[in-house]
């Protein structure tokens, strides 16, 4: 049986709700718990300094609840060794971390990279940049009427012998779930590198990236209760370590010398200078947090709300919803308004203090697939509850009145 | 919050009339002038066309889609262009366009505002107009 947990006592965990908002834009940034914020502040107020060099006791304990963060992610997406996992600003630093030193050692002229429509631009320009320079080409999975890929056209693809396949394990515009494991799995048959954009992956359902079976995944911590400026990427160790370095400068680096410099061993070798120390504590605690939940449960409730919100949705005239059903669908949902600019509907919930998204959520090629200059997107997280979706729905026949 | 739709301080009566109404809508046959930008945090377009004779702006037409407040402030602006001379027409300010759309605009919908004023300038001087952080 899958354990459940109470939302009510989940948000005062937030103090940010006391201030009365509606909080429907958790795809875009997270909320954060005190637990992570206090973790932080217990960083700044008690063993505030830098890490890997001082040999004095509050520099050891920073040290230590930094590098702690490693083993509590290692375990959540359970990746084989700490050395796996590297540090980076987010899903965006990760990938182009890979584009940059994966990417410029093997992908050469004529390559084929593989991509998808339903990609996030942090998954888009990245390749298009390694593209343009090493004379690879690019091809875009199409999606269906439902906004689920075209598998049928991805297997066709992958006869082309791509050396790169990237894309989301779901869609941050329109919550499709994509068979990850099976596209993974085919991918990897067709010979390829694998790389998995986590970043709306990551927060709302377990991850395991062995099981996955891809070469390098990326996720975000502020998606996931944790603060800005902190993410994660996955890579296999034997990629890895063949890999050169991204960044380079202080504390990437084993000896320097005039001659020549040799660098640090994984994972320590891609994370150059001062490193975001509070932020990455800050990641560890949104990691024991939502352990704690446990993602069964964060899955569980997600699906609850998704499943009343497109109910609620649904029936509103004039009202056109974007992408699968509920059940394959994280929480997250894009809708347009007959009449009524995304803008426009943003403005009028504001008011109501419903915080939604509009625009094109970072996903411009899929906006243009779709038809659509933008929409409006709701999305949810283990805080939020049923009566700040009804509060949409008010915003939004409010909108419909203003606007009739 | 219940307000009739005539009294709304943001989504005004006129401002809603433009937006369903716009004025000078379409496109022209062989323009003088023709430009489009787009508003990159919403992919909104706002393109417009100039027939000019004798340095006057002798026809306007803008198209494009977009949100309530760049439709009507192009469309506003349109009106007020038709019959203008070209060089006027370059002096239209910031203010000038927010003041005609008499709404209080938050600074996250102030690009949607002055779109339309972004692609008069880039297209009568056939330049980068001036960012709208300026003032």
């Amino acid at each position: 049986m899958i354990k459940t947990f109470d939302v009510a006592a989940i948000r005062k965990d937030f103090p940010i709700f006391e201030t009365g908002i509606a909080y429907l834009d958790s795809a875009n940034t997270s909320q954060r718990p005190r637990q992570v914020t206090g973790a932080m502040m217990d960083y700044f107020e008690k063993f505030n300094s830098n890490i890997h060099r001082a040999a004095y006791r509050i520099a050891e304990e920073a040290t230590v609840r930094y590098e702690a963060t490693r083993e509590k992610v290692r375990d959540f997406i359970n990746a084989s060794s700490t050395r796996e996992i590297i540090y980076t600003r987010g899903t965006t630093e990760a990938i182009n971390l890979v584009a940059y030193s994966w990417g410029r050692k093997h992908i050469k002229k004529g390559d084929l990279i593989i991509l998808t429509i339903l990609d996030h631009h942090s998954n888009i320009v990245p390749w298009q940049i390694l593209a343009a320079s090493s004379g690879a080409t690019i091809e875009y999975v199409d999606i269906d009427d439902r906004g689920e890929l075209r598998l049928d056209q991805f297997h066709e693809l992958l006869e082309r012998s791509p050396k790169l396949v990237a894309f989301g394990q779901v869609s941050n515009a329109l919550g499709t779930i994509n068979p990850a494991k099976e596209m993974v799995a085919a991918a990897k048959l067709a010979g390829a590198t694998v790389l998995v954009d986590g970043a709306q992956g990551a927060p709302h359902h377990g991850v395991d990236v062995r099981a996955l079976g891809c070469d390098f995944y990326a996720f975000s911590g502020h998606k996931m209760l944790g603060p800005t400026g902190a993410g994660i990427l996955y890579g296999r160790r034997e990629l890895l370590e063949a890999m050169d370095p991204f960044m380079s400068g202080g504390d990437m680096i084993k000896t320097v010398r005039i001659e020549g410099t040799t660098y640090h061993e994984l994972p320590w070798k891609f994370e150059a200078g001062t490193q975001a120390i509070a932020e990455v504590i800050g990641l560890g605690a949104a990691v024991d947090y939502l352990s704690a939940l446990g993602m069964d449960a964060v899955r569980a409730h997600e699906l609850e709300i998704t499943d009343y919100a497109y109910e609620a949705l649904s029936s509103i005239e004039g009202l056109t919803l974007y992408g699968p059903p509920p059940s394959r669908r994280a929480g997250v949902i894009s809708f347009s308004l007959e009449g009524i600019h995304p803008h426009d509907l943003a403005t009028i919930a504001d008011r109501d203090q419903v915080c939604v998204r509009a625009g094109h959520h970072c996903a411009m090629p899929l906006m243009t697939r779709l038809g659509v200059a933008a929409t409006a997107r709701a999305s949810f997280y283990v805080y939020t509850q049923k009566d700040e979706v009804d509060r949409l729905v008010g915003s939004i026949k409010e909108a419909q009145r203003i606007f009739k | 919050m219940s307000s009739s739709p005539a009294d709304d301080q943001f989504y005004r009566e006129y401002i809603l009339d433009h937006y369903k109404n716009p004025r000078n809508f379409g496109r022209l046959e062989h323009p003088d002038i023709s430009h489009e930008e787009d508003n990159p945090l919403c992919g909104d377009v706002i393109g417009m066309d100039f027939r000019i004779k004798d340095g006057v702006i002798e026809e306007v037409r803008f198209h494009g889609r977009g949100c309530a407040i760049s439709q009507a402030s192009a469309s506003l602006l349109t009106e007020r262009l038709k019959g203008l001379p070209l060089d006027e027409a370059k002096k239209i300010s910031k203010a000038d366009v927010l003041g005609e759309l008499g709404i209080d605009i938050s600074p996250a919908r102030i690009k949607c505002a002055l779109l339309s004023l972004k692609v008069l300038k880039i297209g009568a001087y056939g330049l980068a107009g001036d960012d709208e952080d300026e003032e």
